[in-house]
Protein backbone atom coordinates (compact mmCIF):
# COMPACT_ATOMS: atom_id res chain seq x y z
CA UNK A 1 0.00 0.00 0.00
CA UNK A 2 2.91 2.32 0.76
CA UNK A 3 4.10 4.70 -1.88
CA UNK A 4 7.77 5.61 -2.07
CA UNK A 5 9.19 7.76 -4.85
CA UNK A 6 12.65 9.10 -5.57
CA UNK A 7 14.45 11.02 -8.27
CA UNK A 8 18.00 12.30 -8.62
CA UNK A 9 18.86 15.72 -9.96
CA UNK A 10 22.05 17.63 -10.61
CA UNK A 11 23.23 18.23 -7.07
CA UNK A 12 20.98 15.99 -5.01
CA UNK A 13 18.21 13.47 -4.56
CA UNK A 14 14.53 13.98 -3.78
CA UNK A 15 12.73 11.29 -1.75
CA UNK A 16 8.98 11.22 -1.25
CA UNK A 17 6.68 8.85 0.59
CA UNK A 18 3.04 8.76 1.63
CA UNK A 19 2.28 9.25 5.31
CA UNK A 20 -0.54 6.83 5.96
CA UNK A 21 -0.34 4.02 8.50
CA UNK A 22 -3.34 1.73 8.09
CA UNK A 23 -4.45 -1.87 8.38
CA UNK A 24 -7.67 -3.49 7.13
CA UNK A 25 -10.36 -0.82 7.44
CA UNK A 26 -8.62 1.23 10.12
CA UNK A 27 -6.32 4.21 9.66
CA UNK A 28 -3.85 4.43 12.57
CA UNK A 29 -2.22 7.67 11.56
CA UNK A 30 -1.77 9.98 8.60
CA UNK A 31 1.47 11.72 9.57
CA UNK A 32 3.96 8.86 9.58
CA UNK A 33 7.46 9.71 8.37
CA UNK A 34 8.61 6.81 6.19
CA UNK A 35 11.82 8.46 5.06
CA UNK A 36 14.40 7.57 7.69
CA UNK A 37 17.67 9.48 7.92
CA UNK A 38 20.69 7.20 8.12
CA UNK A 39 23.67 9.55 8.20
CA UNK A 40 24.02 13.28 7.80
CA UNK A 41 23.90 12.92 4.00
CA UNK A 42 21.76 9.86 3.34
CA UNK A 43 18.20 8.71 3.88
CA UNK A 44 16.02 5.75 3.05
CA UNK A 45 12.39 5.75 1.89
CA UNK A 46 10.79 2.53 3.14
CA UNK A 47 7.67 0.64 2.06
CA UNK A 48 6.50 -2.18 4.29
CA UNK A 49 5.13 -3.04 7.75
CA UNK A 50 5.90 -0.43 10.37
CA UNK A 51 7.77 -2.88 12.63
CA UNK A 52 10.27 -3.86 9.94
CA UNK A 53 10.59 -0.25 8.84
CA UNK A 54 11.63 0.84 12.33
CA UNK A 55 13.78 -2.17 13.22
CA UNK A 56 15.66 -2.29 9.94
CA UNK A 57 16.35 1.44 9.55
CA UNK A 58 17.44 1.93 13.18
CA UNK A 59 19.73 -1.11 12.99
CA UNK A 60 21.36 0.18 9.81
CA UNK A 61 21.65 3.72 11.15
CA UNK A 62 23.34 2.62 14.39
CA UNK A 63 25.79 0.42 12.51
CA UNK A 64 26.66 3.33 10.23
CA UNK A 65 27.24 5.48 13.32
CA UNK A 66 29.52 2.77 14.75
CA UNK A 67 31.49 2.72 11.49
CA UNK A 68 31.98 6.46 11.72
CA UNK A 69 33.23 6.22 15.32
CA UNK A 70 35.62 3.44 14.42
CA UNK A 71 37.03 5.32 11.46
CA UNK A 72 37.80 8.70 12.94
CA UNK A 73 34.71 10.39 11.54
CA UNK A 74 34.83 9.18 7.92
CA UNK A 75 31.41 8.26 6.59
CA UNK A 76 30.63 5.32 4.36
CA UNK A 77 29.83 6.28 0.77
CA UNK A 78 26.21 5.96 -0.35
CA UNK A 79 27.24 3.00 -2.51
CA UNK A 80 28.79 1.26 0.49
CA UNK A 81 25.77 2.00 2.65
CA UNK A 82 23.46 0.53 0.02
CA UNK A 83 25.59 -2.59 -0.29
CA UNK A 84 25.64 -2.97 3.49
CA UNK A 85 21.82 -2.75 3.57
CA UNK A 86 21.59 -5.30 0.80
CA UNK A 87 23.84 -7.74 2.59
CA UNK A 88 21.81 -7.40 5.81
CA UNK A 89 18.61 -8.05 3.82
CA UNK A 90 20.23 -11.06 2.16
CA UNK A 91 21.45 -12.52 5.47
CA UNK A 92 18.02 -12.19 7.03
CA UNK A 93 16.20 -13.47 3.95
CA UNK A 94 16.46 -17.16 4.73
CA UNK A 95 16.20 -16.70 8.49
CA UNK A 96 13.67 -14.00 9.31
CA UNK A 97 13.25 -11.64 6.37
CA UNK A 98 12.69 -7.91 6.65
CA UNK A 99 9.67 -7.19 4.47
CA UNK A 100 10.92 -3.78 3.39
CA UNK A 101 11.29 -2.22 -0.05
CA UNK A 102 13.78 0.61 -0.05
CA UNK A 103 14.92 3.61 -1.99
CA UNK A 104 18.24 4.77 -0.50
CA UNK A 105 19.44 8.19 -1.59
CA UNK A 106 22.60 9.98 -0.58
CA UNK A 107 25.08 12.69 -1.44
CA UNK A 108 28.85 12.13 -1.47
CA UNK A 109 31.42 14.87 -1.86
CA UNK A 110 33.20 13.16 -4.73
CA UNK A 111 30.52 11.00 -6.33
CA UNK A 112 27.70 13.51 -5.97
CA UNK A 113 24.11 12.35 -5.63
CA UNK A 114 23.13 8.70 -6.02
CA UNK A 115 19.99 6.59 -5.60
CA UNK A 116 19.74 2.88 -4.95
CA UNK A 117 16.68 0.67 -5.42
CA UNK A 118 16.36 -2.36 -3.12
CA UNK A 119 13.58 -4.83 -2.56
CA UNK A 120 12.76 -7.29 0.20
CA UNK A 121 14.50 -10.13 -1.66
CA UNK A 122 17.77 -8.16 -1.42
CA UNK A 123 17.96 -7.05 -5.02
CA UNK A 124 20.08 -3.92 -5.47
CA UNK A 125 20.34 -1.56 -8.42
CA UNK A 126 21.63 1.96 -8.89
CA UNK A 127 18.96 4.06 -10.57
CA UNK A 128 18.26 7.64 -11.62
CA UNK A 129 14.71 7.49 -10.32
CA UNK A 130 12.46 4.85 -8.80
CA UNK A 131 9.30 3.98 -6.98
CA UNK A 132 7.88 1.22 -4.78
CA UNK A 133 4.36 0.01 -4.26
CA UNK A 134 1.23 0.42 -6.39
CA UNK A 135 2.47 3.90 -7.17
CA UNK A 136 4.93 2.38 -9.60
CA UNK A 137 2.10 1.63 -12.02
CA UNK A 138 1.19 5.29 -12.08
CA UNK A 139 4.45 7.11 -11.56
CA UNK A 140 7.25 5.22 -13.25
CA UNK A 141 6.09 6.27 -16.70
CA UNK A 142 5.82 9.92 -15.62
CA UNK A 143 9.38 9.91 -14.28
CA UNK A 144 10.57 8.04 -17.36
CA UNK A 145 9.17 10.76 -19.61
CA UNK A 146 10.27 13.75 -17.56
CA UNK A 147 13.70 12.66 -16.30
CA UNK A 148 16.80 14.29 -17.79
CA UNK A 149 20.45 14.31 -16.74
CA UNK A 150 20.57 18.00 -15.84
CA UNK A 151 17.48 18.53 -13.75
CA UNK A 152 17.48 21.29 -11.16
CA UNK A 153 16.08 20.87 -7.65
CA UNK A 154 12.98 22.78 -8.71
CA UNK A 155 12.50 20.47 -11.71
CA UNK A 156 12.88 17.37 -9.59
CA UNK A 157 10.37 18.61 -7.01
CA UNK A 158 7.94 19.42 -9.82
CA UNK A 159 8.20 15.90 -11.21
CA UNK A 160 7.49 14.49 -7.74
CA UNK A 161 4.48 16.80 -7.57
CA UNK A 162 3.22 15.42 -10.92
CA UNK A 163 3.54 11.90 -9.50
CA UNK A 164 1.72 12.79 -6.29
CA UNK A 165 -1.02 14.50 -8.28
CA UNK A 166 -1.42 11.37 -10.43
CA UNK A 167 -1.72 9.22 -7.31
CA UNK A 168 -4.31 11.54 -5.83
CA UNK A 169 -6.31 11.45 -9.07
CA UNK A 170 -6.08 7.80 -10.12
CA UNK A 171 -5.07 5.62 -7.17
CA UNK A 172 -8.02 3.94 -5.47
CA UNK A 173 -6.60 4.11 -1.94
CA UNK A 174 -6.60 7.53 -0.36
CA UNK A 175 -3.12 8.84 0.43
CA UNK A 176 -3.71 12.51 1.13
CA UNK A 177 -0.41 13.30 2.87
CA UNK A 178 3.08 12.99 1.43
CA UNK A 179 6.46 13.64 3.04
CA UNK A 180 9.10 15.06 0.69
CA UNK A 181 12.78 15.26 1.64
CA UNK A 182 15.78 16.60 -0.25
CA UNK A 183 19.39 15.42 0.11
CA UNK A 184 22.15 17.67 -1.21
CA UNK A 185 25.60 18.88 -0.20
CA UNK A 186 24.12 20.44 2.93
CA UNK A 187 22.59 17.21 4.14
CA UNK A 188 19.07 15.90 4.54
CA UNK A 189 16.20 18.35 4.93
CA UNK A 190 12.43 18.27 4.82
CA UNK A 191 11.00 19.99 1.76
CA UNK A 192 7.33 19.67 2.67
CA UNK A 193 4.85 17.35 4.30
CA UNK A 194 1.12 16.85 4.46
CA UNK A 195 0.97 15.79 8.10
CA UNK A 196 3.45 16.93 10.75
CA UNK A 197 5.12 13.81 12.21
CA UNK A 198 5.63 15.71 15.46
CA UNK A 199 1.86 15.89 16.05
CA UNK A 200 0.96 13.19 18.57
CA UNK B 1 54.89 -22.40 44.89
CA UNK B 2 53.95 -19.95 42.21
CA UNK B 3 50.48 -18.46 42.56
CA UNK B 4 50.48 -16.46 39.35
CA UNK B 5 49.99 -19.14 36.69
CA UNK B 6 46.21 -19.27 36.50
CA UNK B 7 44.31 -16.06 37.01
CA UNK B 8 41.57 -17.69 39.04
CA UNK B 9 43.93 -18.59 41.85
CA UNK B 10 44.43 -16.38 44.89
CA UNK B 11 47.79 -16.38 46.61
CA UNK B 12 47.84 -17.33 50.31
CA UNK B 13 48.04 -13.69 51.34
CA UNK B 14 45.09 -12.67 49.16
CA UNK B 15 46.87 -11.31 46.08
CA UNK B 16 45.74 -11.69 42.50
CA UNK B 17 49.17 -11.58 40.95
CA UNK B 18 48.01 -11.43 37.34
CA UNK B 19 46.02 -8.31 38.10
CA UNK B 20 49.02 -6.74 39.80
CA UNK B 21 51.25 -7.64 36.86
CA UNK B 22 48.67 -6.05 34.56
CA UNK B 23 48.95 -2.87 36.61
CA UNK B 24 52.69 -3.02 36.03
CA UNK B 25 51.97 -3.10 32.29
CA UNK B 26 49.97 0.07 32.81
CA UNK B 27 52.95 1.69 34.48
CA UNK B 28 55.01 0.93 31.38
CA UNK B 29 52.47 2.76 29.23
CA UNK B 30 52.51 6.44 28.38
CA UNK B 31 51.06 8.97 30.79
CA UNK B 32 47.54 10.32 30.47
CA UNK B 33 46.14 13.21 32.52
CA UNK B 34 42.44 14.06 32.97
CA UNK B 35 41.19 17.30 34.52
CA UNK B 36 37.54 18.13 35.17
CA UNK B 37 36.51 21.78 35.20
CA UNK B 38 33.28 23.68 35.61
CA UNK B 39 32.10 23.23 32.02
CA UNK B 40 34.62 20.88 30.47
CA UNK B 41 36.89 17.87 30.86
CA UNK B 42 40.40 17.92 29.45
CA UNK B 43 42.44 14.86 28.50
CA UNK B 44 46.15 15.22 27.79
CA UNK B 45 48.19 12.22 26.70
CA UNK B 46 51.91 11.73 26.29
CA UNK B 47 52.90 10.92 22.75
CA UNK B 48 56.07 8.87 22.94
CA UNK B 49 58.74 9.40 20.29
CA UNK B 50 57.95 7.36 17.22
CA UNK B 51 60.26 5.47 14.95
CA UNK B 52 61.40 7.66 12.07
CA UNK B 53 59.61 5.62 9.43
CA UNK B 54 56.31 5.50 11.32
CA UNK B 55 53.41 7.68 10.22
CA UNK B 56 52.54 9.86 13.17
CA UNK B 57 48.99 10.61 12.15
CA UNK B 58 47.90 6.98 12.41
CA UNK B 59 48.57 6.93 16.14
CA UNK B 60 45.62 8.48 17.91
CA UNK B 61 45.72 8.15 21.65
CA UNK B 62 42.45 9.87 22.54
CA UNK B 63 39.52 8.11 20.86
CA UNK B 64 35.84 8.87 20.50
CA UNK B 65 33.55 6.39 22.16
CA UNK B 66 30.11 7.89 21.72
CA UNK B 67 28.71 11.23 20.59
CA UNK B 68 29.68 13.05 23.79
CA UNK B 69 32.50 11.00 25.27
CA UNK B 70 36.16 10.26 24.74
CA UNK B 71 38.65 7.80 26.17
CA UNK B 72 42.39 7.80 26.78
CA UNK B 73 44.26 4.73 27.98
CA UNK B 74 47.62 3.72 29.38
CA UNK B 75 49.12 0.29 28.82
CA UNK B 76 48.95 -2.29 26.04
CA UNK B 77 47.71 -0.65 22.84
CA UNK B 78 46.30 -3.86 21.36
CA UNK B 79 44.25 -4.61 24.49
CA UNK B 80 42.94 -1.05 24.37
CA UNK B 81 41.78 -1.50 20.78
CA UNK B 82 39.68 -4.51 21.78
CA UNK B 83 38.15 -2.77 24.81
CA UNK B 84 37.41 0.39 22.85
CA UNK B 85 35.60 -1.63 20.20
CA UNK B 86 33.52 -3.37 22.89
CA UNK B 87 32.50 -0.11 24.50
CA UNK B 88 31.67 1.53 21.15
CA UNK B 89 29.40 -1.36 20.19
CA UNK B 90 27.78 -1.24 23.65
CA UNK B 91 27.06 2.48 23.25
CA UNK B 92 25.35 1.94 19.88
CA UNK B 93 23.54 -1.12 21.21
CA UNK B 94 22.20 0.94 24.11
CA UNK B 95 21.05 3.62 21.67
CA UNK B 96 19.30 1.01 19.54
CA UNK B 97 17.38 -0.64 22.37
CA UNK B 98 16.78 2.32 24.72
CA UNK B 99 16.39 5.02 22.03
CA UNK B 100 18.45 7.24 24.27
CA UNK B 101 22.14 7.93 24.70
CA UNK B 102 23.97 6.02 27.45
CA UNK B 103 25.20 8.06 30.40
CA UNK B 104 28.93 8.39 31.06
CA UNK B 105 28.41 6.45 34.29
CA UNK B 106 26.76 3.57 32.43
CA UNK B 107 29.60 3.27 29.93
CA UNK B 108 32.27 3.55 32.62
CA UNK B 109 30.52 0.80 34.58
CA UNK B 110 30.34 -1.34 31.45
CA UNK B 111 34.05 -0.82 30.80
CA UNK B 112 34.91 -1.74 34.40
CA UNK B 113 32.57 -4.75 34.38
CA UNK B 114 34.23 -6.04 31.20
CA UNK B 115 37.70 -5.63 32.70
CA UNK B 116 36.61 -7.46 35.86
CA UNK B 117 35.12 -10.36 33.89
CA UNK B 118 38.55 -11.04 32.48
CA UNK B 119 39.95 -11.45 35.99
CA UNK B 120 37.52 -14.17 36.98
CA UNK B 121 37.53 -16.52 34.03
CA UNK B 122 39.74 -19.47 33.27
CA UNK B 123 42.21 -19.27 30.45
CA UNK B 124 42.17 -15.52 29.92
CA UNK B 125 44.40 -12.79 31.22
CA UNK B 126 43.27 -9.33 32.35
CA UNK B 127 43.38 -6.36 29.99
CA UNK B 128 46.67 -4.58 30.51
CA UNK B 129 45.17 -1.12 30.45
CA UNK B 130 43.85 1.58 32.71
CA UNK B 131 41.59 4.16 31.13
CA UNK B 132 40.42 7.71 31.62
CA UNK B 133 36.88 7.91 30.30
CA UNK B 134 35.18 11.28 30.22
CA UNK B 135 32.42 13.31 28.65
CA UNK B 136 28.94 14.65 29.32
CA UNK B 137 25.88 12.46 29.79
CA UNK B 138 23.46 14.77 28.04
CA UNK B 139 23.41 18.11 26.25
CA UNK B 140 23.00 20.02 29.51
CA UNK B 141 24.82 17.55 31.73
CA UNK B 142 27.85 18.36 33.83
CA UNK B 143 31.25 17.05 32.70
CA UNK B 144 32.37 13.75 34.26
CA UNK B 145 35.71 11.95 34.49
CA UNK B 146 36.06 8.25 35.31
CA UNK B 147 39.05 5.99 35.73
CA UNK B 148 39.12 2.21 35.29
CA UNK B 149 41.97 -0.21 35.99
CA UNK B 150 42.89 -3.84 35.19
CA UNK B 151 41.19 -5.05 38.36
CA UNK B 152 37.88 -3.80 37.02
CA UNK B 153 37.29 -1.00 39.48
CA UNK B 154 35.91 2.30 38.30
CA UNK B 155 35.72 5.56 40.17
CA UNK B 156 34.89 9.16 39.47
CA UNK B 157 37.63 11.76 39.71
CA UNK B 158 38.11 15.51 39.60
CA UNK B 159 41.60 15.04 38.22
CA UNK B 160 43.59 11.87 37.64
CA UNK B 161 46.76 10.49 36.12
CA UNK B 162 47.33 7.03 34.69
CA UNK B 163 50.36 5.35 33.19
CA UNK B 164 54.02 6.20 33.30
CA UNK B 165 56.48 5.74 36.14
CA UNK B 166 55.67 9.06 37.76
CA UNK B 167 51.92 8.74 38.17
CA UNK B 168 52.13 8.99 41.94
CA UNK B 169 54.15 12.21 42.00
CA UNK B 170 51.99 13.69 39.24
CA UNK B 171 48.91 12.93 41.31
CA UNK B 172 50.45 14.82 44.23
CA UNK B 173 51.22 17.71 41.86
CA UNK B 174 47.57 17.76 40.77
CA UNK B 175 46.34 17.60 44.35
CA UNK B 176 48.29 20.75 45.10
CA UNK B 177 47.32 22.65 41.96
CA UNK B 178 43.73 21.54 41.35
CA UNK B 179 40.89 23.88 42.13
CA UNK B 180 37.17 23.23 41.89
CA UNK B 181 35.24 24.90 39.07
CA UNK B 182 38.14 25.92 36.83
CA UNK B 183 37.46 27.47 33.45
CA UNK B 184 38.54 25.67 30.29
CA UNK B 185 41.76 27.63 29.77
CA UNK B 186 42.87 26.90 33.35
CA UNK B 187 42.08 23.19 32.95
CA UNK B 188 44.00 22.93 29.69
CA UNK B 189 46.92 24.76 31.22
CA UNK B 190 47.03 22.52 34.27
CA UNK B 191 46.81 19.39 32.14
CA UNK B 192 49.69 20.49 29.91
CA UNK B 193 51.68 21.64 32.92
CA UNK B 194 51.28 18.24 34.54
CA UNK B 195 52.33 16.45 31.36
CA UNK B 196 55.37 18.70 30.95
CA UNK B 197 56.71 17.23 34.19
CA UNK B 198 57.16 13.89 32.45
CA UNK B 199 57.52 14.57 28.73
CA UNK B 200 60.04 16.45 26.68
CA UNK B 201 58.92 19.96 25.97
CA UNK B 202 57.08 20.56 22.75
CA UNK B 203 53.61 20.22 21.28
CA UNK B 204 54.63 17.16 19.27
CA UNK B 205 54.94 15.11 22.44
CA UNK B 206 51.37 15.51 23.58
CA UNK B 207 47.80 15.11 22.39
CA UNK B 208 45.12 17.21 24.08
CA UNK B 209 41.35 16.89 23.79
CA UNK B 210 38.53 18.90 25.40
CA UNK B 211 34.89 17.82 25.89
CA UNK B 212 32.62 20.71 26.74
CA UNK B 213 29.23 20.95 28.42
CA UNK B 214 26.82 20.55 25.51
CA UNK B 215 28.80 17.65 24.14
CA UNK B 216 31.19 19.40 21.76
CA UNK B 217 34.55 17.64 21.43
CA UNK B 218 37.73 19.33 20.25
CA UNK B 219 41.22 18.03 19.69
CA UNK B 220 43.65 20.88 20.21
CA UNK B 221 45.82 21.96 17.31
CA UNK B 222 49.57 21.65 17.68
CA UNK B 223 50.03 25.43 17.45
CA UNK B 224 47.61 26.04 20.29
CA UNK B 225 49.42 23.50 22.48
CA UNK B 226 52.78 25.00 21.54
CA UNK B 227 51.60 28.46 22.61
CA UNK B 228 50.56 27.22 26.04
CA UNK B 229 53.77 25.20 26.45
CA UNK B 230 55.83 28.32 25.72
CA UNK B 231 53.75 30.34 28.20
CA UNK B 232 54.29 27.77 30.94
CA UNK B 233 58.02 27.56 30.23
CA UNK B 234 58.36 31.34 30.22
CA UNK B 235 56.63 31.44 33.59
CA UNK B 236 58.95 28.80 34.97
CA UNK B 237 61.96 30.71 33.61
CA UNK B 238 60.81 33.82 35.42
CA UNK B 239 60.51 31.90 38.67
CA UNK B 240 63.97 30.55 38.16
CA UNK B 241 65.63 33.82 37.12
CA UNK B 242 65.31 35.73 40.43
CA UNK B 243 66.56 32.63 42.28
CA UNK B 244 69.55 32.46 39.92
CA UNK B 245 70.31 36.13 40.48
CA UNK B 246 70.11 35.68 44.23
CA UNK B 247 72.39 32.66 44.39
CA UNK B 248 74.90 34.13 42.00
CA UNK B 249 73.86 32.52 38.74
CA UNK B 250 74.29 28.81 39.41
CA UNK B 251 70.95 27.39 40.43
CA UNK B 252 70.16 23.75 41.19
CA UNK B 253 66.48 24.61 41.03
CA UNK B 254 65.34 22.87 37.85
Amino acid sequence: MDTVLAITYKGGVVLAADQSNARSIISYQSNLDKIKELTSHSAMGVAGPNCDLVRFTEYIAKNLALYQLNHDGTQLSTKAQANFCRSELADALRKGPYQVNLLLGGFDEKAGPSLYFMDYLAALEKVNFGSHGYASSFCLSIMDKEYREDLSEEDALKIIDYCIHEIHTRFLISQPNFMVKVIDKDGVRVSKFGGDPADT
Amino acid sequence: MSYDRAITVFSPDGHLFQVEYAMEAVRRGSTAVGIKGKDCVVLAVERRALAKLQEARTIRKIVSVDERSVLAFAGLTADARVLIQKIRVEAQSYRLTMEDSPSIDYLARYLARTQQQYTQRGGVRPFGIASLFCGVSSDDGAPELYQTDPAGTHSRWKAQVIGGRNAKSLREFLEKQYQDGMEETACVRLAIQALLEVVDSGAKTMEVCVVRRGGKKETMEEDAIETIVKEIEAEQEEKRAPAAAASGGDSEYV
